[in-house]
């Protein structure tokens, strides 16, 4: 009997059943692609021959990047993408101010659900299994070949299944549950493998705080990771494209490489050091930290979630002068719902910039650079040397709240102690 | 396949391709221009290097993070004509499959292999001789349908001869 990853290849590839190690040639419900890794696609598919997207409304483009354009060759890229959309009619193209970041328009439309196979080129790619989809990473010439025939070659994983008991204790967040789990699996510890997150303590999480999760089981080497979805991914789904979608779990008698359990409730704020995502620490191991920069945002932590509780930390407060509190809404949607909330307002008045939705700082290629030497917290993916700017720049990684809590501080603060 | 020999050029556990190629940089489209920039943040020697040690050598988890192509294209423009580590990013390894790079796994340990030496990488019996240090690993063959695509010289060629998969 199989696991989620299971049902959804081998019904992709119109077999009753597959099992781990086997590949499989299947049909990909939705292919997305950005400015950055698209144009190398679009590159790829043409020299392959072909002359027609194999199903234009299962194409997703984004420019999502660094945008606004912040030079001539990033215009050029994004230039291409505009082209790409014409010329082939891709009706899901999000330009600037039309969309965001790519992973959360995918979920937030509605373009992802449970059992749907998802490629992106992006290695967040993995963000939509928040909602039950077997969503993966792949470079720019496997976007192209998926472009031309709408089909990819997949290993079938092996799934390593991990079940969350308790409930997070507030201003605890998702990021530190899966800051806490990646410091145990560690960088390459479900390399090829499928992560499936199950239990109480996953169901009680919103899917803000799910895409968290799913989002960052890449930083562990998974294929993918996929929240098992339930009533909370219907009724989101539902609610986003008037939908109710079937749901899709693992046979009773599936069976895992591995199985972990972890409590939520005991987890504490987390904090990845440099240079590497699973340098991870309690809080009050590197609090004191001084910081130049703090940052909401990316597709890791830039939902209203987030901003709600960094709105709700800084709120009649200032953070610490000298410090850059950078806040980037994921997406379009976001941006305005918060403006509408006021959390928007009550970060402005806090100290803080809000750029426009854009990857931009997450990987240092806009919005908020690092210098030589700075020290950034931030609410992001990676901390990788060079990752944010200058190559003896310094990034944590932690939650949202923790990221507001270390604002006002100017150095890296438990968010408990200023949680109201 | 031919058989592929080379200087080993050595590299540790967990490279993302951020240390590749950073991301700062991936505004730049002609990968002849993007290599100068390959590996920048971690060895600033690595272009030289990589003149005369075409078989880079990893430890574990090589490639991991983005899965952006560049990183393989900026070793493949900066003349890395194969790869051998103890485990890849899963994004990774197929790119450089895909860019026809034979990118191959190590059974056990990377250590045996100093900067330097003499490699000669023999796939009919799936072993790698170091002909410096007189002796042998053995790899991880590939499955057949990824060596067709190797043999290819990538995915660009292999899917526009067929067509499809």
């Amino acid at each position: 009997m199989m696991t989620i990853s299971e049902q959804v290849l081998a019904r992709a590839s119109n077999k009753a059943s597959v099992q781990p190690g086997e590949i499989v040639i299947a049909n990909v419900d939705l292919l997305m692609i950005n400015e950055i890794t698209g144009p190398l696609a679009v590159e790829a598919f043409e020299e392959m021959g072909f002359d027609r997207v194999w199903d234009r409304d299962k194409i997703v483009a984004v420019n999502d990047h660094a945008i606004p354009a912040v030079d001539i060759k990033s215009a050029t890229l994004m230039k291409k993408m505009r082209m790409f959309a014409r010329a082939y009619g891709i009706r899901n193209f999000y330009d600037v101010a039309r969309g965001g970041i790519a992973h959360q328009l995918l979920v937030e439309k509605g373009f992802v659900g449970p059992g749907k196979l998802v490629v992106g080129a992006d290695s967040h790619t993995c963000t939509s299994g928040s909602v039950g989809a077997l969503s993966v990473g792949v470079g720019s010439t496997e976007a192209g070949a998926v472009m031309g025939t709408g089909k990819l070659w997949f290993r079938v994983p092996e799934t390593m299944r991990i079940e969350v008991t308790g409930h997070l204790k507030e201003p605890v967040m998702a990021k530190d549950l899966i800051l806490k789990i990646i410091g145990e699996v560690r960088a390459d510890g479900a390399t090829y493998k499928a992560v499936e997150f199950c239990g109480e303590g996953i169901s009680k999480i919103s899917i803000d705080g799910r895409m968290t999760t799913a989002n960052m089981s890449i930083e562990m080497g998974a294929k993918t990771g996929i929240v098992e979805p339930d009533q909370t991914t219907i009724n989101y789904l539902k609610a986003k494209t008037g939908h109710s979608v079937p749901l899709i779990k693992s046979d009773p008698d599936a069976e895992y490489a591995e199985e972990l359990q972890f409590d939520a409730s005991e987890v504490e704020p987390m904090v990845a050091a440099p240079f590497q995502v699973d340098n991870v620490k309690t809080v009050d191991e590197v609090q004191g930290t001084e910081i130049d920069q703090a940052f909401i945002g990316s597709c890791t932590n830039g939902r209203m979630e987030d901003l709600r509780i960094a709105a709700k930390i800084v709120k009649c407060r200032r953070i610490r002068s000298g410090v850059r509190f950078i806040v980037i809404p994921a997406s379009t949607e976001i941006y305005r719902e918060a403006l509408r909330e006021g959390i928007l307002e009550t970060l402005l008045e806090a100290g803080a910039v809000i750029s426009n939705p854009t990857c931009g700082p997450c990987l240092g290629m806009s919005q908020g650079v690092l210098a030589a030497d700075e020290v950034c917290i931030s609410s992001s993916n990676r901390n990788f040397v060079g990752r944010m700017g200058d190559k003896t720049s310094r990034v944590f990684l932690a939650s949202p709240a923790t990221v507001a809590a270390s604002a006002l501080a100017g150095k890296i603060a438990d968010p408990r102690g200023v949680w109201p | 396949m031919k058989a592929i020999s080379g200087k080993a050029l050595r590299y540790g556990d967990n490279i993302n391709t951020d240390l590749i190629i950073p991301a700062r940089y991936l505004n730049i489209t002609d990968a002849s221009v993007l290599a100068e920039h390959a590996m920048e943040d971690l060895d600033p020697r690595f272009r030289e290097k990589a003149a005369t040690c075409c078989i880079l050598v990893a430890g574990k988890n090589f490639g991991c993070g983005s899965s952006r192509e560049h990183a393989v294209l900026v070793l493949k423009a900066s003349g890395i004509k194969a790869i051998l580590a103890e485990s890849y990013a899963r994004i990774f390894f197929r790119n450089a499959i895909n860019q026809g790079i034979p990118t191959f796994e190590v059974e056990g340990t990377s250590d045996g292999f100093g900067e330097g030496d003499q490699l000669e990488v023999d796939l009919k019996s799936w072993t790698v001789r170091n002909l410096t240090k007189a002796r042998s690993s053995g790899l991880r063959p590939l499955p057949d349908f990824m060596m067709s695509i190797l043999e290819s010289g990538g995915l660009v060629s292999y899917l526009k001869e067929r067509r499809e998969w």
